[in-house]
């Protein structure tokens, strides 16, 4: 059985599956139930500095949007840091510690932006007993209309000079949570770099109003007829955090810099895609929110299967295996040619292939054969989208198949060639230079 | 148990009185909300669907699905309305199994097909007890049409002439509407007198005058008709029985299936209702499931179907073959009436021969078996009654029509099971009288 055993900045957990800052991480009953189910570590809800414990809205906090069977997609809350009293969460943070020294325990915080808040706060935590901190740059919403949260991260100077202070007052290593609300997520990796910081976790969560409520025309979750944007977490945003993970993994300013992967994380293959792109552990918050703690099991034994089946001993043999496959548009090969196969004895004939290609894409999928309703794809029209692929219900009925080199695209004439042929020497382009490998 | 539970012979009263209720219980219960939304979540909103090209009336069936996902039921009634304005009938009675939902592309991806029929019942129900009404009349035309036979094809045929503007009268022969909605179907498919609360969300639109007790041929003639409205539909169904052909069939408890089902659909207290301790029904088609069926909920102790061909033969679906045995009714294949034996001129059992196709051909085996039995129906089709239609032409013993509904007579129209063509669904019945409406307009339009 694969070891799934993660060493993350000096940090041991067995396996790689940790709690993002969050509500599950807010107390220690929460944190116990959570080791108890098999989390390999956590990061503990957000402390701020001490004084008056934060306030929360009393009204509701999350909204949602579902998919089929109200499933649910995509999560936003406006809650904020955590609303215990820092001495009573430093304490609990030090008894689970001691009571499960082989988990993971990273301690979330956020705390004005000021040298003071920053020096006075770091040791409470370090004494804990605590492996590490996480700066949470992240959070959308309240905190970052006082100047902390996104509003931090949303400064790279900002983020760097933190950073340089954390790393200045403690011992511990420092994860710094990056915010997606920016345009470019690397800048504010390569200031947490530049500031000294062991590694980076994002996504935090997107700025959302996820539904208006068309009895009240507010905003959704409304608090007494008013709305404000939430954070947007959950399945729905796994596409655009595998992204910004993938550009600060594959940056050559960032490039080696540990990762803790987060956004949407549901399942062990989620998982092992965020891992492959680069990140050393993961962080779920969203799907144990939806079903509970226990799907860790499944993620645990997925990945190890996983694992065991493509011969992997450890977590280490895999990480970043696909960083090098993401490159920029402009690198990937032209000469590579697919068509889409409709495989007859898996169709169910419900069309959607048909229509989705007919009314928006490329009119190359046939609806009828010797007056039977038959799909079928004509490669003499066929531009190889995968848009048939995406909408057809039924797994692995339609697949891309590549055109051998040597064979003729039948859509263009042309013969495929085995040569890699990419845009910057393409005839077209009008800055095309020689040509020279992918990055 | 109730006194005459164990009594022979023909009785009411087989069941305690409180069992009547739980057995006639709605066959399908509607589905609630969550239900209806889990449910219409599986529809793949296929193109040019399947179940709708299966559909006799072909509701944009993926349409109301996803109008009935999106909360948006009165949409969805819109939609199954705009086609089939007897809707919420045929989600309950239409043999789905064969139609749409046989059709659907999960019954071929996974065998479970989304369940049309009871979502189109959630947005009809929705609609019609709301009592919303989807269409207004269009400016009165001043033409006047005779509707004979107040059934689904004469309900479907005058609500479409009175969107259009026409005035219509239906005339009837019973003394309700409604036709085989009311008198012909199995209880437990149409509760709480639905079949009459249809009648009255047809017409509410206006423009529809209901004349009950009115038989053509006794109380008016085709001619009459013809001169006195400017076009006439007769949906007017089959009015006769096939005969057993069987020796003693006018033996004393020799019925025919559909008036038992007609009484015990209109019976006020079902315990009145008189069934044999041993029945059985000849016929293998949805009458004779659902006389069988109904018997055997109102308290027969056995009760045998006998069919002379094959179960694949049989006209009743699957579905409905199944329903009968859950209920405890015993189908026997290749068995045909022979001799109804009688004592006292009651039935006392019945002989049957065995058969078997010989070159194709539908053979006694000269082998005969004894079922004993103090009932039996006769469900082995009906039969148009001519006399009805006079001057009309007929193939087969029912009215030619073309494919607008049109008979051999001008300005006459016929749609239903009284027509060549006619299936005994009420679905393509509703269709039928929907295009013949569409017809008679365009006929009258071009006239003025």
């Amino acid at each position: 059985m694969a070891d799934l055993t993660t060493h993350f900045v000096g940090i041991k957990s067995p396996n790689p599956f940790w709690l993002a800052s969050a509500p599950p991480t807010d107390k220690a009953y929460n944190v116990e139930r959570a080791f108890k189910a098999g989390w390999g570590g956590v990061v503990w809800k957000t402390l701020g500095e001490e004084g008056p414990p934060v306030v929360n809205v009393n009204g509701p906090r999350y909204g949602a949007i579902w998919g089929a069977d109200r499933r649910l997609l995509g999560l936003n809350n406006i809650e904020l840091i955590t609303d215990r009293a820092l001495q009573q969460n430093l304490r609990e943070i030090k008894e689970v510690k001691m009571k499960w020294p082989d988990r993971a325990l990273v301690v979330s915080i956020m705390v004005p932006c000021e040298e003071e808040s920053w020096k006075a706060i770091l040791p409470l935590v370090e004494e804990t007993g605590a492996d590490g901190i996480e700066l949470n740059f992240g959070c959308p919403h309240g905190m970052s209309e006082r100047g902390m949260g996104s509003a931090v991260g949303q400064v790279p100077e900002y983020v760097e000079m933190v950073v340089r202070w954390c790393k200045q007052y403690t011992r511990m290593p420092v994860i710094t949570k990056l915010t997606p609300n920016i345009t470019d997520i690397r800048k504010p990796a390569r200031a947490a770099k530049a500031g000294g910081t062991d590694a980076v976790s994002l996504i935090n969560t997107i700025n959302s109003i996820t539904a208006v409520n068309l009895d009240t025309f507010a905003p959704e979750p409304s608090i007494d007829g008013k709305g404000t944007h939430g954070g947007y977490c959950g399945p729905a945003v796994k596409p655009i955090a595998l992204s910004m993970v993938s550009e600060i993994a594959r940056d050559p300013e960032t490039f080696g810099l540990p990762i803790s992967g987060i956004g949407g994380i549901t399942t062990w293959r989620d998982a092992a895609e965020f891992m492959a792109l680069g990140s050393g552990t993961v962080q779920v918050c969203t799907a144990a929110m939806t079903y509970g703690f226990k799907i860790v099991e499944e993620m645990a034994t997925g990945l190890s299967n996983w694992m065991d089946e493509k011969g992997y001993a450890g977590v280490d043999d895999f990480v970043g295996r696909a960083v090098r496959n993401v490159t920029d548009w402009q690198y990937l090969n032209l000469n590579y040619v697919t068509k889409a196969r409709i495989d007859q004895d898996l169709c169910i004939k419900c069309g959607r292939c048909h229509i989705a290609c007919e009314d928006t894409s490329h009119q190359a999928i046939r609806k009828e054969k010797d007056g039977k309703r038959f799909f079928e794809v004509m490669d003499d029209e066929c531009v190889g989208c995968n848009l048939c692929v995406n909408v057809c219900p039924v797994d692995d009925c339609i697949t891309m198949v590549p055109v051998a080199p040597g064979l003729v695209d039948e859509r263009t004439g042309r013969v495929v060639s085995a040569d890699y042929a990419n845009w910057t020497t393409h005839p077209n382009n009008p800055m095309a230079k020689a040509a020279e490998p992918a990055e | 148990m109730a006194g005459s539970a164990f009594k022979d012979g023909i009785a009411p009263g087989r069941l305690e009185p409180t069992q009547y209720a739980a057995n006639f219980a709605d066959l399908h219960p509607p589905l609630a909300r969550h239900e209806a939304l889990v449910e219409a979540d599986r529809c793949y909103f296929c193109y040019d669907a399947p179940c709708m090209n299966a559909c006799p009336t072909s509701i944009d069936i993926p349409m109301f699905i996803r109008q009935i996902a999106t909360d948006n039921p009165m949409g969805a009634a819109e939609t199954i309305f705009s086609q089939n304005i007897l809707g919420g009938m045929c989600a309950r009675v239409c043999p789905t199994e064969t139609l749409c939902e046989e059709a659907c592309v999960r019954e071929e991806a996974e065998g479970k097909p989304v369940k049309i029929g009871q979502l189109q019942r959630y947005a009809t129900d929705i609609a019609m007890e709301a009592g919303r009404q989807f269409f207004t009349r269009a400016e009165p035309t001043g033409k006047r049409i005779a509707v004979v036979g107040a059934g689904p094809a004469g309900l479907a045929c005058a609500h479409r002439l009175a969107v259009k503007g026409h005035e219509v009268v239906v005339y009837d022969a019973r003394p309700k509407a409604g036709g085989l909605n009311e008198y012909g179907i199995a209880s437990y498919k149409t509760v709480d007198g639905f079949a009459r609360a249809e009648v009255d969300y047809v017409t509410a639109i206006g423009g529809i005058a209901i004349e009950l007790g009115q038989r053509l041929g006794e109380s008016f003639s085709l001619d009459d008709l013809r001169a006195r409205y400017d076009a006439v539909f007769l949906g007017i169904g089959l009015g006769g029985v096939n005969a057993l052909k069987a020796e003693g069939e006018d033996a004393e408890g020799v019925r025919d299936a559909v008036d038992f089902i007609a009484e015990l659909r209109q019976a006020d207290d079902l315990s009145d209702v008189a069934v044999g301790r041993r029945v059985v029904v000849i016929g293998g088609g949805m009458t004779a499931i659902d006389a069988a069926v109904q018997a055997k909920l109102l308290g027969a102790e056995d009760l045998t179907i006998c069919y002379r061909r094959g179960k694949q033969e049989m006209n009743a679906s699957q579905f409905e073959q199944d329903l009968a045995a859950s209920k405890g009714v015993t189908i026997r294949h290749w068995l045909s009436p022979r001799r109804v034996l009688t004592q006292g001129g009651k039935v006392v059992g019945l002989e049957l021969e065995y058969m078997q196709l010989v070159d194709g051909r539908l053979t006694g085996l000269g082998h005969t078996m004894t079922i004993p039995c103090d009932q039996v129906f006769k469900a082995i089709g009906q039969t148009f009654e001519p006399r009805s239609a006079e001057g009309l032409a007929l193939v087969g013993g029912r009215i030619e029509t073309d494919g607008q509904g049109r008979t051999s007579r001008e300005g006459i129209w016929a749609g239903g099971d009284c027509i060549v063509g006619g299936d005994d669904l009420t679905v393509t019945a509703v269709a039928q009288g929907r295009d013949a409406a569409e017809s008679i307009h365009r006929f009258l339009a071009a006239a003025s």
